[in-house]
C-alpha cells in the first residue's frame, strides 16, 4: 500500500474519532444530577464555595466552549479529577490498564492455541466426529454468556475441587514489587517462580472465560478458510506433485487459511475489551472494566467518560491495524 | 400505483414460490425446527408465566432460605429448583425471567430493525448526501464496542425495562442498516425497479413496493442472529445490576443473585444461566437453519 494511501486512511479516522467524542461528551453532559453536588456528596459546602469549584470545573461555561475544552484536555491526556479517588482519573486508569490488558492478551494467547488447531483438525477431517463435536462446541461457545460461563469455572475449579484461586491477581505471600504493571513480567523480572506459578494460576480462570467466545468464533472461521484453501487448485498440484499431507496442509494450505483469522482474531482483541468489564466483575480482577462497574455505581463520572472515550479510540484503532494486516497478509485486496 | 402493481404480477407469483421453496428448505433441515420449537416453547413460557409458575416469584419467605432444589435433602416439592437468599422460588422467578429476556430481545431487533432497514433503504436508494450522513453515523456508533456503548447509556440514563430498551437498540440498527444498504445498492440497478421506474412509480413506492420485498431475506437473517446477541447483552448488563431492577427477575439478576452463595447453594445461579445458554443456543441454530435456507449466499 503507497505511504498516500495509508496517510488517507488516517485521515479518514479523524471524523470518526471526533464523532466518538462528542457522543461520550453529551453522554455525560446529559447526565441527570449536577456533579458538583456529587462531587461534594453531604459535606457542608457553602453556596460561594460550590460556586467556585463550579468554576473551577468549567461548568459554567456555554456547553460548546466546554466540548472543546473536554476535546483539548482528552488530547494531553487530562480527565480531570476522579471523584472518589480524589485524583487524576488518567492516574487511577493507567494504574488498572496493565492489568486488563494482560489479561485480554493471555485470553487471546488461549483462544488462539484452541481454535487454530482445532479448526484446522476438523477442516482435515470434515465430517468426521472431531469435526462434529468441534462444530458443536464452537455452536456452544458463541451461545454461552461468559459471566455464567465464568461461575461454572469458579463453582468446578475453586470450590468443588479446591484446583485454583476464586478471584483476584495474585496470592498472600506472593506479592512482588511492581515494576511494568504486567504481574507474569514483574515475578519473572523478580526471580520468583512462585509467584510466576502462583499468578499464573490466577489467570487461568477469568482467560479461560474471556477466550472462550473468542475461541468458537476463531475456530470457524479457520475451520471454513481451510476448507476453502483445501479446495484451491495450488493445494491439488502438491498433492499431485506427492507431497505428503502434512507438509500440503502446513505448508501450503494453512498460510492462505490464516489470513481470515488473523484479522478476525485482531478485531475480536476490541471485542473482548466489552467482556472485560463482566469476567473482571466475576473474577475479582482489578483491571479497568471492574474500575469502570465500580464507577459507574458511585457516579463517578468522569472516570466513566475516559474509560468510554479510551475503549472506543481502542477499538477503532484495532480495526485499523485489523484492516492493514489484511492488505498486508493479502496482497489481492487493495484497501 | 395499481397500474405499476398490475404490471408484475408474474413477478409477485414467482417471489412467493421463491419463499415457500425457502421455507420447505428449512423445514427439511430437523436440527433447525427442533431448535425453533425450543424457541417457541420459550414464548409460550414467557406468555403463559403467571399459569406456569409454581410460586408467586416476588414472595419472600426467610425460613426458606437457600433451600436445595427438591431432590436433594432439605428440598421441597413445589420448590422443584430451591430458593434463593430471600427464600423466593428459582423456578418460579426463572419463569419470569423468561417475560424480560424475550421481551427485550424481540423489542430492541424489532426497533433497530424498522429503523435499520428505513435508513438503509433511504441510503442505498437515494445516495447522495443522504447516504453519506448515516454512513458517517454509522461508522462512528461502530467505533464503540458494543456493550461499553450500553453500559455508558445506561450509567446515563439509569437502569430500568426501557432505558435498556433504548440503550441497546442506539447501536443495532446499525447492522441491519448497512445489510439494507448494500442490498438496496444492488438492488436499484435491476431491471424490475427499472421498469417500475418507466411505470412512473413514486420513489416511496419503488423502495417500498418493489425493493422491501426483495431484499427482505438477508434482513429476516440478520435479525434472527441479532435477537441471541441481544439476549446476551441484556443478561450481561442485568448480572452488572445495569439493567432491570429489583425486585423483577431478569435471567442475568437472577445469576448475579446466585454469586455471593456459591459455596452453599448453587442452584441459585447455574439454573438460570441454563436458561439462557438454551434459549440463546436455539436461536443460533434455529437462525442458521433459516440463513442455510434463505441466504444461501451468506452461509459458509
Amino acid at each position: 500500500m503507497s505511504p498516500l494511501r495509508l496517510a488517507e486512511r488516517l485521515l479518514q479516522l479523524i471524523p470518526v474519532l471526533l464523532g466518538i467524542s462528542v457522543i461520550v461528551f453529551a453522554m455525560m453532559a446529559l447526565t441527570p444530577g449536577d456533579p458538583v453536588q456529587i462531587m461534594l456528596g453531604d459535606s457542608l459546602a457553602d453556596q460561594a464555595q460550590r460556586d467556585s469549584l463550579r468554576r473551577d470545573m468549567g461548568l459554567d461555561l456555554p456547553v460548546v466552549e466546554r466540548f472543546f475544552r473536554f476535546l483539548g484536555n482528552a488530547l494531553t491526556g487530562n480527565f480531570g479529577l476522579s471523584f472518589f479517588h480524589r485524583r487524576p482519573v488518567m492516574d487511577v486508569i493507567l494504574e488498572r490498564l496493565p492489568a486488563t490488558i494482560e489479561l485480554t492478551l493471555v485470553a487471546m494467547f488461549i483462544a488462539i492455541a484452541v481454535a487454530v488447531p482445532l479448526g484446522v483438525i476438523a477442516a482435515v477431517r470434515r465430517n468426521s466426529l472431531l469435526d462434529r463435536i468441534a462444530t458443536i462446541g464452537s455452536m456452544l461457545g458463541v451461545s454461552m454468556p461468559g459471566f455464567w460461563f465464568g461461575i461454572l469455572l469458579i463453582l468446578l475449579f475453586a470450590v468443588n475441587l479446591h484446583l485454583l484461586p476464586v478471584s483476584g491477581r495474585i496470592g498472600f505471600g506472593h506479592e512482588v514489587k511492581m515494576v511494568t504493571g504486567f504481574v507474569l513480567i514483574d515475578t519473572l523480572m523478580a526471580g520468583r517462580l512462585d509467584s510466576f506459578l502462583d499468578a499464573l494460576r490466577h489467570m487461568l480462570l477469568p482467560a479461560v472465560t474471556l477466550g472462550l467466545a473468542m475461541s468458537a468464533l476463531l475456530m470457524r472461521v479457520t475451520r471454513t478458510s481451510m476448507l476453502e484453501a483445501l479446495s484451491q487448485d495450488y493445494v491439488t498440484f502438491a498433492e499431485a506433485k506427492g507431497l505428503s499431507r502434512v507438509r500440503v496442509v502446513g505448508r501450503h494450505a494453512l498460510k492462505n487459511a490464516l489470513i481470515p483469522t488473523v484479522t478476525v482474531a485482531a478485531i475480536e482483541t476490541g471485542s473482548l475489551l466489552g467482556g472485560n468489564m463482566i469476567i473482571e466483575t466475576v473474577f475479582g480482577w482489578p483491571g479497568l472494566g471492574r474500575l469502570v462497574v465500580e464507577a459507574i455505581f458511585s457516579r463517578n463520572y468522569p472516570l466513566v467518560q475516559a474509560a468510554v472515550l479510551i475503549y472506543a479510540t481502542t477499538y477503532v484503532l484495532l480495526n485499523f491495524l485489523a484492516d492493514l494486516l489484511y492488505t498486508v497478509l493479502n496482497p489481492k485486496v487493495r484497501l | 400505483m395499481s397500474s405499476v402493481d398490475a404490471a408484475l404480477p408474474a413477478a409477485r407469483s414467482q417471489e412467493e414460490s421463491i419463499l415457500s421453496g425457502n421455507l420447505r428448505d428449512f423445514l427439511a433441515n430437523r436440527m433447525s425446527v427442533a431448535a425453533a420449537v425450543v424457541c417457541l416453547a420459550f414464548c409460550l413460557i414467557a406468555i403463559f408465566a403467571p399459569l406456569l409458575a409454581p410460586q408467586n416469584p416476588y414472595e419472600t419467605d426467610l425460613l426458606r432460605r437457600l433451600q436445595p432444589p427438591a431432590w436433594m435433602e432439605g428440598g421441597e416439592r413445589g420448590f422443584w429448583l430451591g430458593c434463593d437468599a430471600l427464600g423466593r422460588d428459582v423456578l418460579s422467578r426463572m419463569i419470569y425471567g423468561t417475560r424480560v429476556s424475550i421481551m427485550i430481545g424481540v423489542a430492541v431487533v424489532l426497533l433497530a430493525t424498522v429503523i435499520g432497514t428505513t435508513l438503509g433503504l433511504l441510503a442505498g436508494y437515494l445516495r447522495g448526501p443522504v447516504d453519506m450522513v448515516i454512513a458517517r453515523v454509522c461508522d462512528i456508533l461502530l467505533g464503540f464496542p458494543y456493550l461499553i456503548f450500553a453500559i455508558g447509556l445506561m450509567a446515563m440514563m439509569g437502569p430500568g425495562l426501557q432505558n435498556i430498551i433504548l440503550a441497546l437498540c442506539y447501536k443495532e440498527w446499525v447492522l441491519p442498516c448497512r445489510v439494507v444498504r448494500a442490498e438496496t445498492l444492488a438492488a436499484r440497478e435491476q431491471d424490475y425497479v427499472e421498469a417500475a421506474r418507466a411505470l412512473g412509480a413514486s420513489r416511496w413506492h419503488i423502495m417500498r413496493r418493489e425493493i422491501l420485498p426483495n431484499i427482505l431475506s438477508p434482513v429476516i437473517v440478520v435479525a434472527t442472529f441479532r435477537m441471541a446477541y441481544i439476549i446476551i447483552a441484556e443478561a450481561s448488563l442485568s448480572f452488572l445490576g445495569l439493567g432491570v431492577q429489583p425486585p423483577t427477575a431478569s435471567w442475568g439478576s437472577l445469576v448475579a443473585d446466585g454469586r455471593a452463595f456459591l459455596l452453599d447453594a448453587w442452584w441459585v445461579s447455574t439454573f438460570p444461566g441454563l436458561a439462557i445458554l438454551a434459549l440463546v443456543l436455539a436461536i443460533n441454530v434455529a437462525s442458521q437453519g433459516l440463513r442455510d435456507a434463505f441466504d444461501p449466499r451468506l452461509s459458509r
